[in-house]
């Protein structure tokens, strides 16, 4: 593989799956965490509705939904999107949907108690959800959010398929440019597995402040 | 928003053709992830490091990376290995071999939630592990772990479409000729996507309710 | 260790044992005669299920030797030198020893016919109308003819040691081991599992072993009782003597809190 191949399509591809993952996740957390409340709300119409998104979305295709940004909207709405936005708009919405899920679980693991000490001091629900529930729902989300994140990674490898320059399309223009295919594909599922891996670690150390926030650590954790 | 009913009725019959494809790929992946997660997960209770290392790099290799980018390897490099498959043939396999890396953990999992008293009541009857494993462990660990495997069915299901991008003629494929062809982009898609929530949603509420039915 | 007129059917030589840093068997010297009826008492920790689960191989000694009917269980004769034993010889020493647990451990995935002929046929060889033959005189005799085909979900915890206690007898063993049987169990069903292992006890040659808190189970049916203490037996003799007259302080004391 030539240098001229790392310069112009593989690195600036590295990236873009980079910036994709993190706009897709910002995306996805925004709606994951107002569907996700809006799920255990008391309101049986906010709770239907964000019921309803998440439903839809956990139904589709990631693919088909990004086909269908880049496709029909263009054609139906007469609305132009950018193939970027179009990409980030479906990752953010297919992964916010799952996100959603987590969140919500994380908020009923919050022990009933709590939410009750809340009232009996006056909070507001917004109060009860900003100071009480979310930082204590928050480390109970990651382990699961660290797997929605790997898996929005992975996901990203999709906009190859509308000609976003992530480094899975470098990987096919370098394929066709050389032919080794072996060899390529090889390098890209190692870069894709390096990113991963930071990921996780990431993650990690996100898990242990959240913690240590809430005084939830364990002696074996603060040992380390 | 534009919308033409008659081209959506033209585009029906595509359709549902490429609805039979998808679901039985679907299917064919999931019999292979099934038993080659159950391979390795074996492997990886296998006292030997030379089986364990190799297959927990491999399983941790291509569960991070991505399953389209999997789906070219298989398909641009095994002809020149001298190993030609039908298109048909290679996205279900790189389906199966990409999901079988979670089927794994889901049975690695169960297994491990089987109670020491079932491997130990074994023993004391004088079992041999592989009676052990056929009789009492496995039973109880994938009974156990049967709603997260479907869930990974419908994971697949969505994940299917990917093998459009082979040429496999499934639903997202015949949209895309479609479309192609004729220019109609707009309903096709549009119905392809509408059919995989209609698919999707049911076989969700099915898995939900197993999992509560499931209790020992 | 002292002479016998017959050859013990259980002996353990010097085995010491640790888990973790804790020294829980400390060069044991323990036999019991065949056809005997042993009880192991003592405080949590003293050792005496470790005891069990060494017979029944679900942990090995550190140190020391254990002999079962005739020949070593964790050794054996390699051209006339005694090395650590191969799986295939423990397994075959082993289906001499049945044992029943604390916590039942039936497989909870076959109903209680099955859970009775699954050694029979696949670890014994016999035929699988036998098999059912050999499991339904069992399931009558502890009182379950009406239970073959229910699942252990669907019976009372009495109800699942007695299969359990089926389940190893099916085996014809030389020897049965039993962990605490009765402590898992609600009260009102305890005295049913008791009196079946003292009609066991009283119509059979079969040696058996007991670890029990139920001290008047013990006095009915032990020649012998052990006291342990810290990984050694402190004190041993016939029930009535260890029950009313024991000669220990800590013997004194243990029996003290318990009775």
């Amino acid at each position: 593989m030539t240098t001229g191949l790392w310069i112009h399509w593989f690195l600036p591809g590295i990236l873009i799956t980079l910036e994709l993952t993190v706009c897709g996740a910002a995306l996805a957390a925004v709606i994951a965490f107002i569907a996700g409340v809006g799920r255990s709300a008391r309101h049986p119409l906010v709770r239907f509705a964000a019921g309803l998104y998440v439903e839809v979305f956990r139904g589709t295709s990631a693919l088909v939904l990004m086909f269908w940004l880049f496709f029909v909207v263009p054609l139906a709405f007469h609305v132009q999107l950018l193939p970027m936005w179009a990409a980030v708009l479906a990752l953010g919405l297919s992964y916010g949907a799952y996100g959603a899920e987590v969140v919500r679980g994380a908020i009923a693991a919050v022990p009933a108690g709590q939410r009750e000490a809340a009232i009996a001091l006056s909070f507001t629900p917004a109060q009860q959800l900003r100071r009480v529930i979310l930082p204590q729902a928050l480390p109970e989300m990651i382990p699961s959010f660290t797997n929605l994140l790997i898996e929005l990674l992975k996901g990203t490898a999709l906009v190859s398929a509308v000609s976003v320059a992530d480094v899975s399309f470098a990987a096919q223009l370098a394929r066709l440019a050389t032919g080794e295919s072996l060899q390529i594909y090889a390098i890209v599922l190692l870069i894709y597995f390096v990113l991963a891996f930071a990921i996780t670690r990431g993650m990690r150390v996100l898990e242990l402040r959240t913690k240590a926030s809430v005084g939830q650590l364990s002696t074996m954790e603060i040992a380390r | 928003m534009t919308w033409s009913w008659d081209v959506a009725a033209a585009f029906l019959p595509e359709l549902l053709a490429g609805l039979r494809t998808t679901v039985v790929l679907t299917a064919l992946g999931a019999v292979v992830a099934f038993t080659l997660g159950l391979v390795w997960v074996l492997a990886l209770r296998s006292s030997s490091r030379c089986l364990r290392w190799p297959v927990a790099g491999f399983v941790e290799l291509v569960r991070n990376t991505p399953l389209l980018v999997q789906l070219f390897l298989f398909f641009y490099v095994l002809p020149s290995a001298g190993i030609q498959f039908s298109r048909s043939t290679t996205g279900v396999l790189a389906l199966g071999v990409h999901y079988s890396t979670y089927t794994a953990e889901v049975y690695r999992a169960g297994i491990e939630a089987v109670p020491a008293g079932q491997w130990e009541a074994a023993i004391a009857i004088g079992l041999s592990r592989t009676r052990t494993w056929l009789g009492v462990i496995l039973p109880q660990a994938i009974r156990r772990v049967l709603p997260a495997l479907g869930n990974y069915v419908i994971a697949m299901l969505k994940d299917s479409p990917l093998l459009a991008l082979i040429g496999v003629a499934d639903m997202l494929q015949h949209a895309r000729a479609h479309g192609a062809s004729t220019f109609q982009y707009v309903e096709p898609y549009t119905m392809v996507g509408i059919a995989f929530i209609v698919i999707s949603y049911p076989a969700a509420l099915l898995v939900r309710a197993l999992e509560r039915r499931l209790v020992y | 260790m002292s002479t016998e007129h017959v050859p013990d059917l259980i002996r353990f030589e010097a085995v010491t044992k640790r888990f973790g840093g804790k020294l829980v068997l400390d060069q044991l010297g323990f036999h019991v005669a065949p056809g005997a009826h042993v009880t192991l008492i003592g405080p949590s920790g003293s050792g005496k299920t470790t005891i069990l689960r060494l017979l029944m191989t679900l942990a090995k000694p550190d140190e020391g030797k254990i002999f079962v009917d005739g020949e070593y269980l964790t050794h054996e004769l390699k051209r006339d030198k005694l090395v650590s034993a191969s799986e295939k010889h423990i397994r075959r020493v082993r289906k001499k020893i049945g044992m029943v647990f604390q916590h039942f451990n039936l497989f909870p995935n076959m109903r209680v016919l099955r859970n009775v002929t699954e050694g029979p046929v696949h670890v014994l060889g016999l035929p699988q109308e036998e098999a059912d033959a050999r499991a339904k005189e069992l399931l009558d005799m502890v009182g379950l003819a009406d239970k073959y085909d229910a699942y252990p979900s669907q019976l009372s915890g009495g109800q699942r040691q007695r299969v359990a206690i089926a389940r190893a007898l099916a085996m014809r063993p030389k020897v049965l081991l039993l962990d605490e049987v009765t402590s898992a169990l609600d009260p009102e069903l305890v005295a049913g599992v008791l009196d079946l292992l003292r009609d066991i006890a009283r119509t059979t040659d079969l040696t058996m072993v007991c670890v029990t808190h139920e001290m008047k189970f013990a006095r009915d049916i032990s020649d012998t009782v052990f006291m342990f203490d810290g990984g050694k037996i402190i004190e041993s003799g016939p029930p009535e003597q260890i029950f009313t007259a024991p000669t220990n302080e800590r013997t004194r004391k243990f029996l003290g809190t318990v009775l």
